[in-house]
């Protein structure tokens, strides 16, 4: 929607508890899919949904439209709950989720369903694709238009990150925002165990990008670092989001093991209760 | 000879030879003149793979992606997302040799039409060696859904083969050599994506060639007739999807099949027409191209003649056949 309604801080917090149900609701349904990820996003996505992205769900094609990319494709869970959320489709679709003739697919299908920007799944690959589109803009000659490219931290491990990185740079891609899921898991343990990625700011500031570090579970942070993002116009931009995986739901904060796992019925009834009493919980911590 | 005149004399002394890439950089220049949505990309191997021209005219256009394989058909389907017509190139061993995971997700899977331009294939690169001398490409890119998959013949077939990718609108692969061949096709000779064509026409053994290969077939149809055996001669500058109907009503009348191709025959064209026959006209069929093994360094005709790639053991396999049944 071009922006037709200016959400409150609380109302998107509200916004985000709805996201984080439906994201364990789906996932206690199906039996089958990624926990963690997803519930760390849904501040993050519901920043961008409710906040930050000129879009309209009526129009998924627009040709003014942001973009936005999930590289790290598993956390498509987070991406779906808020997409119905924005009226993209029907909540009650969200159940079909990895299901047969679902077009939830367990990763994410651009073919399948209107709104997705691409394919997803196999890591590395959003950001390269964030900086083709971004080119595509500047040929085109199309300001203010912004991609954003959701990507993991575990997927920096990827050599295609960083090829893409270079070139972002190179082209100082100003209209090219990534949002790092900085959530220091993946599957096989902590990032700094598995592969390290600190002095990560540095990283990404060598390669010639702005660096912006912020709590990623605090809402009105992350629409402040995307407007700070979108005002520098010489360089591409990386907001290192520090997220707690599991977010909202206590026995799966930072707890390594739920990153590929759903909830079984207690455990998703639990869950529920917790985010239902959570009400203001995740803003007052920021307080 | 049943010549049908659609192509040059391949026996005379004058013929011109040119790289098909060439053909290609020309093509992609007056794809960029027709239509400004078609942009490129370049894998630090521009004037090698014939960007340059199109670099040169359009420069707001090119994008020099570095030596980042991964990045460049990634880099791609971002532009391909956007409306644009992307031609992305590199070395086929490289690409679509190294990053086949990114061009199955974000190409085929993703449905985006990327033009991947692969030079330097086959035994023609020559001195380079194995390593660049790409012979399994035309196998990784078969096997992806969606896919559409492009071997000229010669340059002006490569230059027409780029106009036609250009308006395509599904992912495509063109494979490209690097050494000057014969140009055998003409104004006259027809082209289209999805078709293959007699060039010359026979009742005793069908030749299905591919590529650089197709001179050499036509070469040994040629020298055959004056032998008394009568062969047809389908080029296959699409191998997918691969001209079903042409290739059966071939087989129906000759009854013997051969398949030519600089490349692995496993996967390759011959896979192809050896599964299409298997299927619905089992005929007797010998593959001629690599056989499971890489190539090394060499001169081109040193190589053809160590692989068994050239219009005299095309030949030897066709007085084979002709004994087998």
């Amino acid at each position: 929607m071009v922006k037709s309604k200016t959400y409150s801080i609380e109302e998107l917090e509200l916004k985000a508890d709805d996201i984080r149900q439906d994201i364990i609701r789906m996932l206690e349904h199906v039996g089958s899919g990624h926990s963690a990820g997803p519930l760390g996003l849904a501040d993050i996505f519901t920043a961008l949904y409710f906040g930050i992205l000129k879009h309209d769900f009526t129009k998924p094609n627009w040709d003014q439209r942001d973009i936005l990319l999930l590289s790290n494709g598993h956390c498509a869970p987070v991406l779906y709950a808020t997409m119905a959320n924005a009226g993209y489709f029907e909540k009650k679709e969200l159940l079909t989720l990895r299901q047969f003739g679902s077009r939830l697919q367990g990763h994410p299908e651009r073919t399948k369903l209107p709104g997705l920007e691409s394919t997803s799944g196999p890591l590395g690959c959003g950001l390269s694709q964030g900086c083709g589109m971004a080119l595509a803009m500047n040929m085109n000659k199309d300001t203010h238009r912004w991609v954003y490219v959701v990507t993991g931290d575990g997927e920096l491990d990827e050599g295609n990150i960083w090829e893409a990185a270079m070139l972002a740079g190179k082209y100082k891609l100003g209209n090219l925002i990534a949002i790092i899921d900085r959530n220091n898991i993946q599957i096989d343990g902590p990032t700094e165990a598995v592969m390290p990625l600190e002095d990560l700011s540095d990283k990404w500031e060598s390669f010639g990008w702005h660096v912006i570090e912020i709590d990623g579970n605090n809402i009105e942070a992350v629409i402040d670092a995307s407007a700070m993002a979108r005002a520098i116009t010489e360089k591409p931009t990386a907001i290192i989001a520090h997220t707690v995986p599991g977010k909202g739901v206590d026995f799966m904060e930072y707890d390594f093991t739920w990153h590929g796992k759903p909830p079984d019925h207690e455990q998703a009834k639990k869950a529920l209760n917790e985010l239902r009493t959570l009400k203001g919980k995740i803003r007052s911590e920021h307080e | 000879m049943n010549s049908l005149h659609i192509v040059e004399d391949v026996l005379a002394k004058d013929i011109m030879t040119e790289p098909n890439r060439k053909g290609f950089g020309k093509g992609l220049l007056d794809a960029g003149k027709a239509n400004d949505q078609v942009v490129a990309a370049c894998a630090d191997l521009t004037e090698s793979t014939q960007m340059h021209l199109f670099r040169e005219q359009f420069p707001e256009r090119f994008i020099e992606i570095g030596i980042a394989e991964q990045n460049l058909v990634t880099v791609g389907s971002g532009l391909a997302a956007m409306g644009k017509i992307p031609f992305v190139s590199s070395y086929a061993a490289f690409s679509p040799g190294r990053n086949w995971e990114q061009i199955r997700t974000t190409i085929c899977l993703n449905d985006q039409p990327v033009k991947i331009v692969g030079s330097h294939t086959g035994l023609y690169t020559g001195m380079d060696g194995a390593t660049h001398q790409m012979l399994e490409d035309i196998a990784l890119m078969r096997v992806l859904p969606n896919m559409v998959v492009l071997a000229p013949a010669d340059s002006l077939e490569a230059y027409r083969m780029t106009l036609a990718m250009a308006v395509d609108k599904r992912p495509n692969y063109i494979r490209l050599a690097r050494e000057a061949i014969p140009i055998i096709t003409t104004e006259k000779t027809p082209f289209e994506i999805g078709k293959a064509y007699i060039y010359t026409k026979g009742n005793d053994i069908t030749f299905v060639s591919t590529g650089t290969m197709t001179y050499q077939a036509m070469v040994a149809a040629e020298l055959l007739y004056k032998d008394g055996i009568d062969v047809e001669v389908i080029h296959c500058p699409t191998i997918k999807p691969l001209d079903a109907v042409t290739i059966l009503q071939s087989a129906r009348k000759t009854n013997r099949i051969i398949t030519i191709e600089e490349a692995q025959i496993s996967g390759g064209l011959g896979g192809a027409v050896a599964e299409l026959l298997s299927e619905e006209y089992p005929t007797l069929i010998k593959r001629i191209g690599l056989r499971d093994s890489f190539g090394e360094s060499g001169k081109p005709d040193q190589l053809l003649e160590h692989f068994g790639l050239t219009s005299k053991h095309i030949m030897l396999a066709a007085h084979k056949i002709m004994d087998n049944n």
